[in-house]
């Protein structure tokens, strides 16, 4: 009996209850114990960036630079004396990083060669105050600290970052979330290749102010984990102090499923990603931990695993097309892992994807860096395994696969493929990774934990007196929950609220409705229906600013005109933005008509409709007359009112 | 003295501490009016307020509580941290040169001082190679702390120690000496060497580290490398400055322990040969030499100690306008040597003159260096240079002012006959004067010139 890896892959699919997310109901996700919390990173909008005098926002194109410059990373101490797992890990990959720096927008600061100016306050402002709306206990003297990110991702090797409070809550409209923190910190550099032993980076977005809002994991769903992402996006928008457009908001997601481990999804820039991200990752968890209960029913001394490794003479694979990095061929048993290279984990990939995401970080051979026993489209044929695993002296109950990669890396990586396979046999690895927009993800790092804070010896504490804490608290915007339920009291429609909310229009609605006695359902649907349909279909939508809007409705107001008539003038605007409202209405060719002389026209209307008509249906009538009387009259005259006319006018 | 169970806390923070009974590395539950927190105690740097309590949380961050919030406080559990470097036996490998790394303190090697929220210097061979283990492929390595002082804090004391223990080194057989140093005074430290320690037979080279080893980033374990690298197989048997050469992680200079002076508060590549170019380049494969003549290593132990240092000498910086008294207040309190840092070729104003003529009257040796840093002393192109001679300023061609102040101070420890001061004072021992200033020996680019910004662009800096 042959085994067959594509029957097993199915088989170990169907065994974890994968379902694609459509057909998921809250039972399924209980079933599995789905967990999850979020890490929301914020850009904020201030002038300069966070420790030195570099213009905030500046952002260049990836070969537009003025000096390069290269270091290495090196793993130091936590403040209590451990070194951090991923420092240790991120050493073993002998990265060369490479910095482009360019004036405009980085000094010396940003490449590590000048030490932190004091904290910008104005980001400081900004986050306090999203801290206040957070319901967070403020701390009483803010403590930079060091974060270390061996990555490259920041010249110094560490983030600066600073808890500002703790413990705090937010009020979705069906479920309360905890918070666990708040911090400020500055954000990363952005890369712009990662290729075998060289990380190349830019410096623009380095040390921009960022805030990151940390949920304890009390999401229950996919989808719950959205809405509370694009809750607290809206509360960050709320206070209108952020950066808003591509990278000035990213998550990371916390998954993990019953018995499984905290995951990290990194840097889901879009928050409509999330629920497939989320759903894909508890569903690998549960998979593979069925597979480490068949590993252990094989393997009694899951603690003495071990591979074995021979290397191959290159002609035993000269049939087989290898990548130009394979300089050795190193072939690898793994006891007792038959039925594990293809074991499920997620749509598309199998337990072996989990060890080449391994190798192309950690070792970093580049994709293919192996080959293996159990592919889904075979490259080695069936004999040859037989040969390697009889060269390996492997059971019928192993598997084996080929590292093919550049011969300095291969110790590595024969360290990295054991080091997963035991962890097969404990568990869930706590790691990153790297989201798709599929819904898949890849490893990216090893997750890192408290043992890699130090504080920053080269700044003094901030201290957070009441009286400060108090002015800030005097301008703070009305809570999201709030503006929900005054929208829901308004009857505003609710596929509205995403919008409204992201855009942070609400207080100019509240503005409009309040000081120009406007309808507050029309004027909330106007701005989430007819300005998000005119924003996606006319461009330099994006700089119309609220205020304008406000101009708007109360121009109409003050001309005797009919609001409605703002919908059909939109368009217009965003053609013309440097034209004022009334030659927009002339350009419109728009007549004024009073209602004197509109209303007469319905028994004209009534007479045309019935002519030649046995039987009248009245629904029919009103229609047809709307549509006639509608394109003279908008503006004019209220549509509801007219309507109410047409109807009594029969 | 506080309690060390109260770790830096005093006056409010520390009374608060005690009324509740939570000692440092507690862990607290701390009720305030702005909510609950929890975490360690943590220690408090000596400077900062007494107002507030630092806490670290469960997430590893640190946080400080203002006191004046706070409503209750309840120690839950206790938890020291033990800091400290993983320490690992020094490997011994046959065939390696055998290196000996004084620690005199500074950021080689360092960790967290909860007193000042600094960084104090962690140092053993143990220690050293828990942290660098590379090293263990360069050398067979000892090391000895003569003492810790910051860098600011090095002078004539350390000196002498020093060199005084590189003389007993070297006759004990060293292959090379290390010698870790804080950055801010390392050239001064490496002029005085090379004036106490002459007719070395091996390489002494100084080394520090611009960004401190608690970062990952730090240039330290580099350095250290390149040092360890340059005392044990170089053939350049000098006191040397081994920094790094562009602020990259690329390559380090050797520089004359004369020449080098530290040119940018923080830059990693800060150390530069004034006036000539460095002795040569180094990275962990090989050493490229960059100056033709040098002193050889050789196989002899003949050193000379000469261990002398009068405290008696001081600077004086002129700036346009000083008035006479700044420098009959020198004299007054006794200096017997004066280095002046004068403008252009080597000018101070006429006002000065006659308080130059008391301390010429009284027997002050008095030599001029120069604020441009770059070039010569000429005193005979003007009239006020001519005036300065003959009221008995000595130039000092083209020694910088740091080094000047140390030959001075070294010179003036064994005589004070003005025939034999001047002599040895212009009678270089290592090129701190140079008879010739290459063209390439002064470099200062100016950024913004396109061709200059092309050049950045292409070459680490």
């Amino acid at each position: 009996m042959t085994f067959n890896p594509k029957k097993n892959y199915e088989q170990t699919r169907k065994k974890a209850g994968y379902v694609p997310r459509k057909k998921a109901t809250p039972k399924t996700y209980s079933d599995i114990g789905f967990m999850s919390g979020l890490e929301v990173h914020q850009q904020l909008d201030t002038r300069e960036k966070l420790f030195c005098h570099c213009p905030s926002g500046i952002f260049h194109a990836s070969d537009d630079y003025d000096a390069e410059l290269k270091r290495h990373m090196r793993p130091t101490l936590s403040e209590l004396g451990e070194y951090d797992g991923t420092a240790l890990m991120e050493f073993k990959t002998r990265k060369e990083i490479f910095y482009r720096i360019k004036n405009d927008s980085a000094c010396t600061y940003e490449v590590d060669d000048t030490p932190p100016f004091p904290m910008n306050r104005e980001a400081l402002g900004v986050a306090l105050e999203i801290s206040l709306l957070s319901k967070l206990n403020v701390v009483g003297e803010v403590h930079i600290t060091r974060k270390q990110y061996l990555d490259g991702s920041i010249p110094t090797g560490f983030q600066r970052t600073a808890i500002l409070g703790v413990e705090g809550e937010l009020s979705l409209p069906h479920k309360r979330i905890r918070l666990i923190q708040l911090s400020i910190e500055e954000d990363s550099c952005r890369e712009i290749s990662d290729i075998g032993h060289i990380r190349v980076y830019k410096t623009d977005r380095l040390g921009m102010p960022l805030i990151e809002t940390v949920t304890y994991p009390d999401c229950e769903t996919p989808e719950e984990v959205k809405q509370t992402c694009d809750y607290i996006r809206f509360l960050n928008r709320s206070t209108g102090k952020v950066r808003t457009g591509m990278g000035a908001g990213r998550q990371d997601v916390n998954v993990s499923c019953r018995g499984g481990s905290r995951v990290e999804i990194k840097g889901v820039a879009h928050t409509k990603w999330i629920p497939e991200l989320t759903h894909n990752e508890a569903f690998r968890q549960w998979s593979l931990l069925l597979m480490k209960d068949m590993l252990l029913k094989k393997i009694k001394n899951p603690d003495e695993w071990k591979i074995g490794y021979e290397e191959l003479p290159a002609h035993v694979l000269h049939n087989v097309n290898l990548p130009e990095h394979a300089e050795q061929l190193m072939a690898v048993n793994l006891p007792g892992f038959k039925g594990a290279l293809s074991w499920f984990t997620q749509p598309g990939q199998m337990f072996a994807d989990e060890l080449a995401g391994r190798l192309k970080v950690i070792a970093c051979i580049e994709h293919p860096n192996m080959l293996h026993s159990e592919e889904l489209k075979p490259a080695v044929p069936e004999e040859q395994w037989q040969e390697i695993a009889q060269l390996l002296d492997g059971g019928t109950d192993d598997a084996q696969l080929v590292i093919t990669g550049p011969s300095e890396d291969i110790k590595t990586a024969l360290e990295t493929v054991e080091e997963r396979c035991q962890m097969a046999l404990k568990g869930i690895p706590n790691e990153t990774r790297k989201s798709f927009e599929d819904g898949t993800t890849v490893f990216e790092r090893v997750l890192p934990g408290a043992d890699r804070m130090y504080p920053d010896t080269d700044s003094a504490p901030i201290p957070l007196d009441d009286d400060y804490i108090q002015s800030l608290k005097k301008n703070l915007p009305e809570d999201i929950i709030d503006r929900y339920e005054q929208l829901k009291t308004w009857e505003v429609p609710e596929d509205t609220y995403t919008y409204i909310f992201s855009k942070n229009y609400f207080p100019i609605i509240k503005q409009i409705v309040t000081e120009l006695n406007t309808d507050p359902k029309f004027t909330g649907v106007f701005f989430g229906h007819d300005l998000k349909f005119a924003e996606g279909h006319f461009k330099g939508a994006d700089v119309l600013y609220g205020t304008k809007l406000f101009k708007l409705f109360k121009f109409l107001k003050e001309e005797n005109l009919h609001p409605e008539l703002a919908k059909r003038m939109l368009p217009h605007i965003l053609s013309h933005p440097k034209m004022d409202f009334a030659s927009v209405l002339n350009e419109m060719n728009f007549k004024r008509i009073s209602k004197e002389e509109i209303l007469p026209k319905i028994a004209i209307l009534n007479h045309k409709f019935k002519m030649g008509k046995d039987k009248i249906i009245d629904k029919d009538r009103i229609n047809w007359v709307m549509g006639q009387l509608r394109p003279q009259a908008v503006g004019n005259i209220g549509l509801t009112e007219l309507s109410k006319e047409v109807k009594n006018r029969s | 003295m506080t309690d060390d169970i109260f770790q830096g806390y005093k006056g409010d923070a520390l009374d608060v501490l005690k009324k509740y009974k939570v000692r440092v590395w507690g862990q607290a539950k701390v009720e305030t009016t702005r909510g609950t927190f929890e975490g360690t105690v943590l220690p408090r740097a000596e400077n900062d307020d007494d107002q507030h309590i630092v806490v670290k949380i469960i997430t590893g961050y640190n946080i400080g509580i203002d006191i004046r919030t706070i409503t209750d406080m309840k120690e839950t559990g206790y938890k020291k941290a033990n800091y400290k470097i993983p320490e690992k036996q020094f490997p011994v490998t046959p065939g390696l040169p055998k290196v000996k790394l004084f620690g005199t303190g500074g950021t080689i090697a360092s960790r967290l001082d909860y007193r000042t929220g600094a960084v104090i210097p962690a140092f053993s061979p143990g220690e050293l190679y828990g942290a660098v283990p590379e090293l263990a492929d360069i050398c067979n390595l000892e090391t000895e702390k003569v003492f810790a002082v910051f860098s600011e804090n090095m002078g004539p004391k350390q000196y002498i120690a020093l060199a005084k223990a590189i003389g007993k080194e070297i006759e004990n057989g060293i292959d090379g000496i290390v010698v870790g140093h804080g950055t801010d005074t390392l050239h001064h430290t490496g002029a005085a060497l090379t004036f106490m320690c002459q007719n070395l037979p091996v390489p002494v080279v100084l080394v520090g580290s611009q960004r401190s080893s608690d970062r990952p980033s730090s240039d330290a374990a580099l350095n250290l490398m390149h040092a360890m690298k340059a005392a044990g197989q170089s053939d350049i048997a000098e006191v040397m400055v081994c920094m790094f050469g562009p602020t990259s992680d690329e390559y380090g200079l050797l520089h004359k322990g004369t020449r080098v002076r530290k040119m940018h508060s923080s830059y990693r590549s800060t150390f530069r040969t004034i006036g000539d170019t460095p002795l040569a380049r180094i990275n962990r494969k090989e050493i490229m030499p960059i100056k033709k003549k040098y002193n050889k290593r050789r196989n002899d132990r003949n050193v000379k100690i000469l261990p002398y240092f009068s405290d008696e000498v001081t600077m004086l910086y002129y700036y346009p306008g000083m008035k006479p008294d700044t420098l009959d207040a020198m004299v007054d309190a006794g200096y017997k040597g004066i280095i002046f840092v004068g403008t252009g070729l080597g000018h101070v104003n006429k006002e000065l003159y006659p308080a130059i003529e008391r301390a010429q009257a009284k027997g002050v040796h008095m030599f001029m260096t120069l604020q441009t840093i770059w070039g010569y002393v000429h005193m005979f192109v003007y009239d006020t240079g001519r005036d300065m001679m003959a009221k008995g300023i000595i130039p000092a061609g083209n020694m910088l002012p740091e080094v000047a102040w140390v030959k001075l101070s070294w010179i003036l420890g064994q005589t004070s006959d003005p025939k034999k001061v001047k002599e040895m004072m212009l009678t270089p021992i290592n090129d701190e004067i140079t008879l010739r200033e290459p063209y390439n020996g002064y470099l200062v680019y100016q950024g913004g010139v396109p061709d200059v910004d092309e050049f950045v662009r292409k070459v680490y800096k």
